[in-house]
């Protein structure tokens, strides 16, 4: 079962990729489209409230460094407001818990990590947040924070297919404009895509309600309050934006917001629809759709052998189950295998996937517990992170992520056939291997810092319950997937203490709180900056046709060079602490 | 210039210098410009003095309890052998550069004995010393004389020794004015007199700046070496930072790691290896460069000799032997072709020119008349002339008859014929027209009254040229042939060569113009050139090669030299531009695939006594990583770091020579450098380890 529904997934996927990535570059390349008579109107009327600034040819192009402008400008506004909202939500209305402000270092770290498209989540939904935060709030970045991570990869890849570098065309080193690019991603790729998704998931039973809490008669003769709201409309964007904060703290192994093995698999198409179909667009953009699918292939190959791992893993049990005698395999993959913290109605195939799928992509949902994997189940979330989110990865900065591994390999690669490196025809020189250098290593960089300050210092211990690899996999997680903007967590960490299960008496962590929304602040907007500015670098640069003697980007060849890049100057940074963690725990049955 | 060409590296002129100068190079102010070895350095320096104090007895230990922590002190002769073996590192990578250096000091210390210290006549009869000659002095030079700086010949002509620059002992013809009027300081004139007008600035001469370049102190880091420089600065800060917070996860996990460990693990993960060699490299470039007597006035230029797409060759002398060659005789009807070629032969007896030669030959081997006597009576020859475009001769037999044979033009020989009362046969035309829409030059041949036949002239291709064309465009690269011939002969020529495309009716303005509209097209665009019009386009061409036979005019223009004279030589300077960026790209990626093999070494030593299930454990869980069965976590350490240092002076040989260059297609090159050395640089080390860890271990009982 596990197989066939992975294979399932590819195929749908790859059936997806060219149709969406198709109609992605229309939409950015201001084409109509089938929706346009439809959201034509929307779109104006959120242009004219922008106030755009347009002349004779339409809205006026940015060059790279106005672009960056406007997308840090554009998420300062979103943190500040979201700031003030979760702040003040006790006086606000929609507050149907009655639920006060959480602490001010709680909220910095909320509104860091949903202004990033990270949606770590130090708190737990339904009793830290009113509906309204929920859904002006959280929901709304959801919606933004992906579209940001979408346009700045429309406009690197702009830069990268640039061929005008006539210095008298004053659209010659334009990367496009945020504002529209912003608005239509909104529009014309996400709004339809979550409303058509959200009505997927009420068909499979997910909730979908502005009603609050309930009181509920459960089994044993008590009461238990049962938490509601507008679920199924945050479960569609918080997937198809690679989000991942879901409305209740257990996330996707909620029945409410994830009722069916169809809805788990329907879950994972959206997660993987945008950062698929993306490769595609970037091959129509560069005008060559074999170098969408060369990258799709790259992205794809390595999904697959994580998925491989994981579910084989989960299957085998870890040592210290086999030396409890608590695996019986059967072999199907339903039952047998390491089945603590899995949903009975997602079994070992359908548990195991979600996981690669939403840490593979910077989503970060969860459907089953991370912390209950076996060693080396655990070991492929954090591969899928340590690689840079760049196996499909987040909307948009999974690809602009995979193109500075892309800059990298090009480097190598180009010298390795003789000539100095370049891509899609413009030369690599020393300030963009200087700017991929950057982007690329400073995930790794910062992310080996935090963890070290996590559990070599006294105020990084507090956050963390356990000891042992287990205890050391659960605080490299906490930065490793806040450092990727990915939100989903090993458990086990955390910077929000909640001792009455609501805001009553609670108090945050501020060293942990700090430094998780610091490092999802600048893991974010660093590297956008950093590909940014490369873009404008290459925009201006004259493209050399392609020949026989030029290293061809689009071929299997590359494909390998370029997840051998990956994996060596991306991932490998990170093997002491694989080993340290997971690794441990898949060699020893002994508990630490 | 033999010498010059194959010096053995272990050549004890060259070696020993080397060893010195690798000693030298450790000086921190040198090393500091290469990041990679300068790290190397800091880290022996540190573990030297982390030596000194366990030996002395100052510190017990460095903060780990052991290199595999959690059983005993580290002992002393540990941080000793790192700190010998990191010096080492450096070492060899000096010795590497230094090699690399040395074969071009040797000829730079040749070329500076030739400096000789000359004082120069001047054009009034003054003498001044030759330093302080300036551009525009006039200076006499007589036979026997040294050239005292570089300069046009103004007046005179000359034969000059230039052996001491190119290598060739054959003398050369220096003339005033067209294209063989440039004379390089240091050379010798061996007949006549000329007039030499001062081109260069003091000290600025040619025979200084070659002096400069082999030597390699002009050398400055070209920019594709600054871009890979980045790279591998990078990778050794992320790597420097990967080794810092190991200390604090080693901690957390219940055991220790000591500093000398941990700058072992720094030096086997950051690439050394690439760092190492890379600026022998770049040296080890020019040098192949100058072994075959190209000159580059900068690394920048050979740098971009390898991305060439575009290569604009002369059809004179470049493609075509440079003359004309008789092909074929084609006889008018009633005319026998034996006939026709005995009468070429005769008119063409006293045509000292190529053409003239070529038409006796073919006469003489292909139609027999090797042998054949000259007829009896006096011959009178009849110049070339440009009035009358045609020669011959007039034969005037015993008995007083008289043949006049003549050869030339067509139209001329149709005058000729007709003001001797003779008809132009019908045949003739179209037989001229004929010879020209092939690409040919026709030349008519008549007998008095009576028009013979037609001489086809040919250009001749040089042999092989189609195959190197072939070559070419394997690599990538598009040739375009240059010539001022009407279109149709060009394309006719062009066809036969094999060239890509053809630029006629050339002008130097014309040539210019194709170069702009092929880099505005973003090709980079290389070209040969030796004449003072040549000027304007070889500045502008990204390689532009100018012949040591050519004008000062075109030698200042040009960023290469080739001292041969050979303009086929661009092909192999591609090769060589080629080359160095290959040898770059396989060595930095031999480099970092070492790491995952190094990882496998050291890790599991530095882990062994990490999350112990019982505080009295030998080692933990994650000793099962040993997978290439190490002796001890000592001996693992070392056998790494040796490996690290051993495998520079191993690699030496292919940083000096130069990856192989197949013209391929660059996705079969890629294809092969992956497998070789991105493939091999992940086993060699795996094998290298544990074959250095049975000495260390097995042998030495560390």
């Amino acid at each position: 079962m596990a197989w066939v529904q992975l294979a399932l997934l590819l195929a749908v996927v790859i059936a997806i990729t060219p149709l969406l990535g198709g109609y992605m570059a229309k939409v950015f390349a201001g084409d109509r489209v089938v929706l346009s008579p439809v959201l034509g109107p929307l779109e104006r009327t959120l242009l004219r409230l922008i106030r755009v600034r347009r002349d004779e040819d339409g809205p006026i192009g940015q060059d790279w460094k106005a672009y960056a402008k406007s997308v840090l400008l554009f998420s300062l506004g979103s943190w500040l407001v979201l700031y003030l909202l979760l702040r003040l939500q006790g006086s606000l209305p929609a507050n149907e818990t009655d639920l006060g402000a959480a602490p001010w270092d709680v909220s910095f770290n909320t509104v860091s990590s949903f202004v990033t498209n990270t949606n770590w989540q130090y708190y737990a939904g339904e009793t830290t947040l009113s509906n309204l935060s929920q859904m002006v709030g959280l929901t709304v970045q959801n919606f933004v924070s992906a579209a940001v991570g979408i346009v700045v990869l429309i406009a690197v890849v702009r830069g990268i297919a640039a061929r005008s570098t006539d210095p008298a065309d004053r659209r010659a080193g334009s990367l496009g404009n945020f504002w529209v690019d912003l608005v239509r991603a909104v529009v014309y790729v996400l709004l339809p895509i979550s409303i058509v998704g959200a009505l997927v998931f009420v068909t499979q039973g997910a909730l979908q309600t502005l009603g609050g809490p309930t009181e509920l008669a459960n089994v044993t003769g008590g009461t238990q309050t049962l938490f509601r709201g507008p679920v199924a409309s945050q479960e569609a964007i918080k997937l198809l934006g690679t989000n991942g904060g879901g409305f209740f703290n257990v996330n996707s192994a909620m029945p409410f917001e994830n009722p069916t093995a169809f809805a788990n698999f329907f879950s994972m198409v959206l997660v993987l629809a945008i950062p698929a179909a993306l490769t595609s667009t970037y091959g129509r953009m560069v005008g060559n759709r074999r170098q969408g699918w060369a990258v799709f292939g790259a992205m794809a190959l390595m999904f697959v052998v994580l998925a491989v791992v994981i579910t084989v893993a989960e299957q085998h049990g870890s040592p210290a189950q086999h030396a409890a005698g608590l695996v019986t395999s059967s072999g199907d993959g339903t039952t047998g295998g390491n089945l603590v913290g899995k949903e009975q109605r997602f079994g070992i195939g359908g548990s195991g996937l979600f996981n690669t799928v939403t840490t593979a992509t910077s989503t970060g949902a969860v459907n089953s517990s991370m912390e209950s994997l076996t060693g080396l189940g655990g070991l492929v979330p954090m591969i899928g992170m340590g690689t840079s989110e760049v196996i499909f990865g987040g909307v948009g900065s999974g690809l602009y992520g995979m193109l500075l591994f892309i800059i990298l390999a090009v480097f190598i690669g180009g010298l390795m056939v003789g000539r100095t490196p370049e891509l899609h025809g413009k030369k690599i020189e020393a300030r963009e291997i200087k700017l991929a250098m950057l982007g690329a290593l400073y995930m790794p960089f910062t992310v080996l810092v935090t963890t070290a300050l996590a559990v070599g210092t006294d105020h990084g211990k507090v956050s963390n319950y356990n000891g042992g690899p287990q205890g050391f996999s659960e605080s490299f997680y906490a930065y490793l997937s806040q450092g990727n903007n990915n939100g989903s967590a090993f458990a086990g960490y955390t910077g929000y203490v909640q001792p009455n299960g609501d805001p009553d008496g609670s108090f945050g962590i501020t060293f942990a709180d700090l430094l998780g929304g610091l490092a999802m602040l600048f893991n974010r907007f660093f590297p956008i900056l950093v590909v940014l500015a490369i873009a404008g670098s290459l925009a201006r640069k004259k493209a050399a046709p392609a020949g026989p003697g030029t290293l061809r980007t689009d071929s299997p060849t590359f494909v390998v060079l370029l997840i051998g890049v990956i994996v060596l100057v991306g991932a490998l940074t990170f093997f002491p602490a694989f080993l340290l963690g997971p690794v441990v725990q898949s060699l020893t049955g002994h508990l630490y | 210039m033999t010498e010059r060409r194959d010096r053995s590296l272990l050549d004890p002129s060259i070696l020993r210098p080397a060893l010195v100068q690798s000693l030298v190079k450790l000086d921190p102010r040198v090393q500091v410009r290469n990041p990679v070895m300068f790290v190397v350095e800091l880290g022996a320096v540190v573990t030297t003095a982390i030596w000194i104090g366990q030996a002395t007895g100052i510190s017990a230990n460095d903060g780990g309890a052991g290199a595999g922590g959690g059983n005993g002190a580290q002992p002393a002769w540990f941080a000793f052998v790192v700190a010998l073996w990191l010096w080492l590192t450096v070492v060899f990578a000096n010795v590497a550069e230094a090699l690399a250096e040395g074969r071009g000091k040797a000829q730079a210390d040749a070329l500076r004995a030739m400096r000789t210290e000359t004082s120069a006549r001047m054009r009034d009869g003054s003498e001044k010393a030759a330093a302080d000659l300036r551009p525009g002095d006039v200076v006499v030079v007589e036979a026997g004389d040294v050239i005292p700086g570089d300069g046009t010949v103004v007046e005179g002509i000359a034969s000059v020794d230039e052996s001491a620059i190119t290598g060739e002992s054959a003398p050369v013809i220096r003339e005033a004015g067209g294209d063989r009027s440039a004379v390089t300081g240091g050379t010798r004139v061996l007949s006549d007199r000329i007039l030499v007008e001062i081109t260069q600035e003091p000290g600025g001469s040619f025979l200084d700046r070659m002096i400069a370049l082999v030597e390699g102190a002009a050398r400055r880091k070209t920019p594709n070496e600054v871009a890979l420089g980045i790279l591998l600065a990078g990778l050794s800060i992320v790597f420097l930072i990967v080794v810092v917070t190991l200390r604090p996860f080693v901690t957390f996990s219940g055991s220790t790691v000591s500093a000398t460990t941990l700058i072992a693990l720094l030096v086997a993960l950051i690439p050394t290896t690439i760092g190492a060699l890379l600026s022998a490299i770049g040296i080890a470039g020019m040098d192949r460069l100058v072994r075959r007597n190209v000159l580059a006035l900068s690394g920048r230029a050979v740098e971009a000799s390898g991305d060439v797409d575009v290569l604009l060759l002369d059809k004179t002398g470049t493609i075509t032997l440079g003359n004309r060659q008789a092909t074929a005789f084609l006889a008018m009807p009633g005319v026998g072709i034996d006939d026709l070629a005995a009468a070429a032969r005769l008119a063409s007896l006293s045509d000292e020119t190529p053409e003239g030669r070529s038409i006796v030959v073919l006469a003489e081997e292909q139609h027999g008349l090797a042998d054949a006597p000259y007829p009896d009576g006096t011959m009178e020859f009849v110049p070339f002339t440009a009035q009358t475009r045609m020669s011959g001769v007039d034969v005037e037999a015993l008995d007083g008859a008289v043949r006049s044979l003549r050869k030339g033009a067509g139209d001329a020989l149709v005058r000729w014929v007709e003001d001797a009362g003779g008809a132009v046969p019908d045949d003739l035309r179209s037989t001229l027209d004929h010879v020209s829409g092939e690409g040919g030059t026709p030349l008519a041949v008549a007998e008095g009254d009576r028009v013979l036949g037609v001489i086809y002239l040919k250009d001749v291709v040089k042999p092989g040229m189609r195959e190197r064309f072939d070559r070419l465009r394997a690599m990538g690269i598009r040739t375009i042939m240059v010539t001022g011939d009407n279109r149709l002969t060009a394309a006719k020529i062009g066809e036969e060569a094999g060239v890509d495309d053809v630029l006629a009716e050339a002008t130097p303005e014309r040539k210019l113009d194709l170069i702009k509209e092929q880099q505005a097209g973003g090709r980079l665009v290389a070209m040969t050139g030796d004449g003072t019009n040549d000027a304007p386009a070889l500045a502008q061409a990204d390689v532009g090669v100018a012949m040591n036979t050519g004008t000062q005019a075109a030698r200042e223009a040009g960023n290469m030299v080739d001292l041969d004279s050979n303009p086929t030589k661009l092909i192999e300077i591609v090769e060589v531009g080629k080359q160095l960026l290959i040898t770059r790209g396989a060595l930095t990626t031999f480099s970092i695939a070492n790491d995952i093999a190094k990882y496998f070494a050291i890790l599991p030593a530095i882990f062994a006594g990490v999350w112990l299930a019982n505080p009295g454990d030998g080692e933990g869980p994650l000793a099962k990583l040993n997978i290439m069965d190490l002796g001890t976590p000592e001996s693992a350490i070392i056998s790494a770091i040796v490996f690290n240092a051993v495998v520079i002076p191993l690699l030496v040989p292919i940083a000096l020579r130069g990856v192989q260059y197949r013209p391929v297609g660059a996705n079969a090159l890629l294809r092969r450098n992956m497998l070789v050395y991105g493939l091999g640089g992940i086993v060699a080390p795996f094998i290298g380890i544990k074959l250095i860890d049975l000495v260390v271990h097995g042998l030495l009982g560390a």
